[in-house]
């Protein structure tokens, strides 16, 4: 039962690699449209914060063949990407870790959001008047005092990049090796004769997965707020 | 020297105010809604007037006419809260430095021995913000500005937020921080007796208009 295959390796491997990439990636992103959406007034905000949140209440399979449409090989972005920078999302499992990012984001910017919106400005203003331009008055205060917040939205989004499953599978199929993540090798497995035993494993695996990231996040989020606010 | 001469609306309320200050102390007296923090903001850069100039000693920090407008992270102006507003995250001893870290001043560990020792915040520095109580965040607080080198003290009612106690407790260094620091002061005020203790020249506020200028004896009453 525990005899974990070599296919099933690789999709355990990849789903990990294409959840901390599209983390990594979406965060500082993340970060800067949470301080946008809680800090500035601008023509277009309201659209900005809908579009942020439309891949929660699109149909995934919709979202998977949006990006299709537009970083696949012929699509508008895509294929400037493929000519210009030599960039390919298509059926790569990069192409899975941009659907696991923007599928996450929604969840990854909303705790960021809230916490940089429960900064008390006043201290920004203190800083301010000390001498800090407005980025450093954003790197020395708001952020660190945000960043209980900061770390939330990071293991929310890694954890729904993890799973994500519909619009990965629609954006860049289900390749073993390359773009089949511990979801769709399950999905496989299940339509497979006698892949339940295999599927069960995988299915252990993402328990362990998410409880381990619930657990570094609950440690993460105590040492922030202890070093926040004096022991 | 402190230069003035502005008006801002801000909602139903209007403000208008036209003085020059040479006084060491210059007393912001007025009761609350009469203008004295909007305009301690805009000296500070917090706030832009509608229309008008504030200079200090010689150098214009806004001239609305000219588009012109220093944004308070380059004014050197130290601004001492009500509610101090201490870093929570940092220690005392970080807070005191931060603005020597911000204005990338090199440092001085002469002027921060003698600002401590002014403030008697010695023992305080390992501490966080939430470790202290109100006097202390408040000396902490006049450190914090003290040390980043400022040309102007924005001090905002200091005692505002502590008891009588605490009060006849930070006064004698406030008046020791008037006499040593050789640094111009604006003190803002509801209080008569704090006022006269400290200032050396009043600016009378009342509902967004200058009432009086002029010497400590402007001040209302004799009462202590």
């Amino acid at each position: 039962m525990f005899d974990i295959s070599p296919t099933e390796w690789t999709a355990i491997q990849l789903s990990l690699r294409v959840a901390t990439v599209a983390t990594l990636v979406a965060t500082p992103l993340g970060i800067a449209v949470a301080w946008l959406l809680a800090r500035r007034d601008f023509w277009g905000k309201a659209a900005l914060d809908a579009l942020i949140y439309l891949p929660l209440v699109l149909p995934p399979v919709v979202t998977g063949y949006l990006l299709l449409l537009t970083f696949g090989r012929r699509g508008l972005v895509g294929a400037w990407l493929a000519d210009h920078l030599g960039i390919v999302f298509a059926f790569r499992w990069t192409g899975a870790a941009l659907a696991c990012g923007v599928m996450s984001f929604p969840l990854l910017v909303r705790p960021i959001r809230l916490s940089i919106e429960a900064v008390d400005r006043r201290l920004e203003q203190a800083a301010e008047t000390l001498g800090a331009t407005p980025l450093r008055v954003f790197l020395t205060i708001t952020l660190p005092l945000a960043l209980p917040g900061v770390l939330a939205g990071m293991v929310l989004g890694f954890a729904k990049a993890i799973g994500e499953f519909g619009a990965t599978i629609t954006f860049v199929s289900n390749i073993p090796g390359e773009t089949q993540t511990i979801s769709s090798a399950i999905y496989s497995l299940i339509q497979t004769p006698h892949g339940d035993t295999a599927a069960l494993r995988l299915v252990v695996v993402s328990v362990l997965i998410a409880l381990a990231a619930l657990v570094v996040s609950e440690m993460l989020a105590r040492r922030a707020t202890q070093r926040l606010h004096g022991n | 020297m402190l230069r003035v001469d502005i008006v801002k609306q801000l909602g139903e309320f209007s403000l208008q105010a036209s003085f020059t200050s040479e006084g060491r102390v210059t007393g912001l007296f007025g009761a609350s809604g009469a203008g004295k923090t909007s305009l301690i903001n805009m000296i500070a850069g917090l706030l832009r007037p509608d229309r008008g100039i504030i200079a200090i000693d010689g150098e214009t920090m806004d001239d609305t006419a000219a588009h012109l407008h220093v944004p308070a992270h380059r004014r050197r102006i130290g601004y001492v809260f009500q509610d101090a507003r201490l870093f929570p995250h940092l220690d005392v001893r970080q807070n005191l430095d931060y603005g020597r870290r911000m204005n990338r001043l090199a440092d001085d560990p002469a002027q921060r021995k003698r600002v401590v020792d002014l403030l008697d915040i010695g023992g305080l520095l390992d501490r966080r913000p939430g470790q202290l109580s109100g006097g202390e965040r408040q000396r902490v607080a006049f450190g914090r500005a003290l040390l980043s080198k400022p040309r102007l003290l924005l001090l905002d009612e200091p005692l505002g937020s502590l008891d009588e106690g605490r009060k006849v407790e930070i006064l004698p260094y406030l008046i020791r921080l008037r006499d040593e620091a050789r640094i111009p002061m604006v003190y803002v005020s509801h209080d008569v007796a704090e006022l006269r203790q400290l200032a050396t020249q009043i600016v009378m506020l009342r509902h967004g208009r200058i009432a009086a200028f002029g010497g400590v004896k402007v001040l209302p009453g004799t009462a202590p």
